[in-house]
């Protein structure tokens, strides 16, 4: 009877979609008078990046932190892969890049590794480790020690670190600060291979760019609060059209408009595109356009880009979500 | 699992930083002055009746000792304190308490790792004089292990108030706080014991008073008295600082338990409150 009930449990449980690799609620912090966080909530999803941007200050690396046992919140609850962050055991299967990445200089990069899989409790084989350390391009520095690394090569090892004990979420905090273009091109690379393997990831960075082509979700942080979060599309709206036309009838226009929202200063018409574009609306609008007669100088798809779309919500633009 | 690995860890920092040559150069040249003053010390020993001579071996022994055990003070405190409060200022620490480790558990590493180098040192320095005391003048004292024990704890017991410090002072203040306490209870140990051998009861009462609060001392008295062979003598009525009056008591030895118990559980709280 007992056994049965037990199956039902478990068959309950395994039913239920997996709780999210990060959940947090309320989270406060106080640094003396200065309020640094305050209420911050959010989640990201088993397999999902997500992109933490925000201006210097905004209270990014303190959210991470919290999140990670590392500043005590005043207030808030955190849930990583499931469990409860005041438990330690939460970290068990949690990669972490600190924005201040140093590690001991009197041990070798391998040394390193093998010293962060047994602070994981983890099982990996010395070969996985060097894996590790080749996909960040240090496979034969992996014997030197690390108190002759460059910058850039300590921030190598940090998300090697990160990776090594088999993470289902990775917390990277400004991962390529200290890095060239190659190397960032690399994180970008190693961040889409994650989301791949189906890893969560977290990631801080100023750069926008790389969160635009690699986050699915973004939260913007100011001044210690959300002051917006969403997938990229909710995030950037709509895409638009921007024409240089000429001769444009009134059947043209009515055209135009039976698009999307139309825009007209002179010649130039700027059409908003419906959200579910199906890539046959731009050609089959400019077939209609010239088979009415009208002049087309120049088609311009546009988008707004993410750091236009932050800058605006930073400076408190209309359309804040 | 968390403490044998850092404990691992701090001990292969102890063996590759650079303050253990500074331990070994400064612990041969000690070793070696006292052998050449132990050698010049034989050829006048003649003139003493056996008696006599055991006290001025067993003083000078305890001076050379004093020495070692400054040395390993000194070396286990001024690591300590970078290896704790150093960690967290450099941000080498966030990548490790970002593990599935409970804070406790990594400054118990920390402590055990110390603890280990510093009775090593004792053990191996403490040996090495004993041979050297042994060859130059004959003399071998009556209870070595249980004193480099003592020299071992009262190790210990002042890495533990560096540990404590250095969760909440920088690196090198925690080490130069430790470090004049220590000495400042050794001051007030001699001052407690010119008090006992005056009769002065107050004055005495420095000595008891500052090896409560800080047990080295305590410790160190104990130690002296392992290795100068009062037994020999009978009661002292020396005021040597080199020249312990009696042994330790169980009920201290079980303060100095309760004293590690309570400052190390006082930094495990205040370094598990700490914002990393």
């Amino acid at each position: 009877m007992e056994d049965t009930a037990l199956q039902a449990a478990e068959q309950l449980l395994g039913g239920l979609p997996p709780s999210p690799a990060v959940w947090c609620s309320g989270l406060r912090k106080r640094y003396g008078r200065r309020t640094a966080v305050d209420g911050v909530s959010f989640t990201v999803g088993r397999g999902e990046v997500v992109g933490l941007l925000g201006p210097n200050g905004a209270g990014k690396t303190s959210v991470i932190k919290m999140l990670l046992g590392l500043v005590r919140p005043d207030a808030g609850e955190v849930m990583l892969l499931g469990r409860p962050g005041r438990d330690p055991s939460s970290r068990e299967r949690v990669g972490y890049l600190p924005e201040l990445f140093r590690y001991q200089p009197w041990l070798s990069a391998a040394e390193v590794l093998a010293v962060h899989v047994r602070l994981a409790r983890m099982q990996v084989p010395a070969e996985e480790q060097r894996q590790a350390l080749a996909l960040v391009g240090l496979a034969d520095r992996a014997g030197d020690r690390v108190g002759g690394f460059s910058k850039g090569m300590q921030q190598r090892l940090g998300l090697a670190v990160a990776l090594v004990a088999r993470p289902e979420l990775v917390v990277l905090d400004e991962p390529t600060s200290a890095l060239d273009p190659l190397g960032r091109a690399d994180v970008r690379d190693l961040v889409l291979s994650l989301k791949a393997c189906g890893v969560a990831v977290l990631l801080n960075s100023h750069l926008i760019g790389e969160v635009e082509r690699v986050c699915d979700r973004v939260v913007i942080l100011d001044r210690g609060m959300v002051a917006a979060s969403g997938s990229l599309a909710e995030l950037l709206g709509q895409r638009e059209l921007r024409l240089r036309l000429g001769g444009v009838s009134a059947a043209a226009e009515a055209r135009l408009a039976a698009t999307g929202s139309l825009h007209r200063t002179g010649d130039e018409f700027t059409v908003v595109l419906p959200a579910e574009d199906d890539e046959a609306t731009v050609p089959g609008l400019i077939a209609d356009l010239v088979g009415l007669g009208v002049q087309v100088h120049a088609v311009e798809p546009g988008r707004i880009s993410l750091e236009e779309r932050l800058l605006g919500i930073l400076r408190h633009e209309e359309g804040a979500l | 699992m968390t403490v044998l690995t850092v404990a691992g860890l701090t001990l292969r920092e102890a063996s590759r930083r650079k303050v253990l040559r500074a331990l070994v150069v400064l612990t041969a040249a000690l070793l070696g002055l006292s052998a050449w003053g132990f050698a010049k010390l034989s050829g006048q020993l003649g003139d003493l009746t056996s008696g006599e001579s055991r006290i001025v071996a067993a003083q000078v022994l305890n001076l050379v000792m004093f020495g070692l055990s400054l040395i390993a003070a000194l070396g286990t405190a001024f690591l300590a304190g970078p290896t704790l409060s150093g960690e967290i200022e450099s941000g080498q620490v966030l990548s490790v308490l970002a593990r599935p480790v409970r804070r406790a558990a990594v400054l118990a590493g920390k402590w055990l790792g110390l603890l280990v180098f510093g009775s090593v040192f004792v053990g191996v320095a403490g040996l090495a004089e004993f041979v050297i005391v042994q060859i130059t003048i004959g003399y071998w004292p009556p209870d070595p292990v249980i004193g480099l024990l003592l020299l071992a704890a009262q190790t210990g017991v002042l890495l533990t108030l560096t540990v404590l410090l250095a969760t909440v002072i920088s690196p090198m203040a925690s080490g130069i706080v430790a470090v004049g306490l220590f000495g400042a209870t050794w001051i007030a140990g001699v001052v407690g014991t010119v008090g006992t051998v005056l009769g002065n009861e107050s004055v005495a009462r420095v000595g008891t008073v500052s090896r409560m609060l800080l047990p080295t001392d305590g410790l160190w008295q104990g130690a002296m008295y392992s290795f100068q062979g009062t037994r020999l003598l009978g009661p002292g009525g020396d005021t040597s600082p080199f020249f312990a009056t009696a042994p330790l008591s169980g009920v201290y030895l079980v303060w100095v338990l309760v004293w590690v118990l309570l400052i190390g559980g006082l930094a495990a709280f205040a370094f598990g409150r700490r914002d990393v």
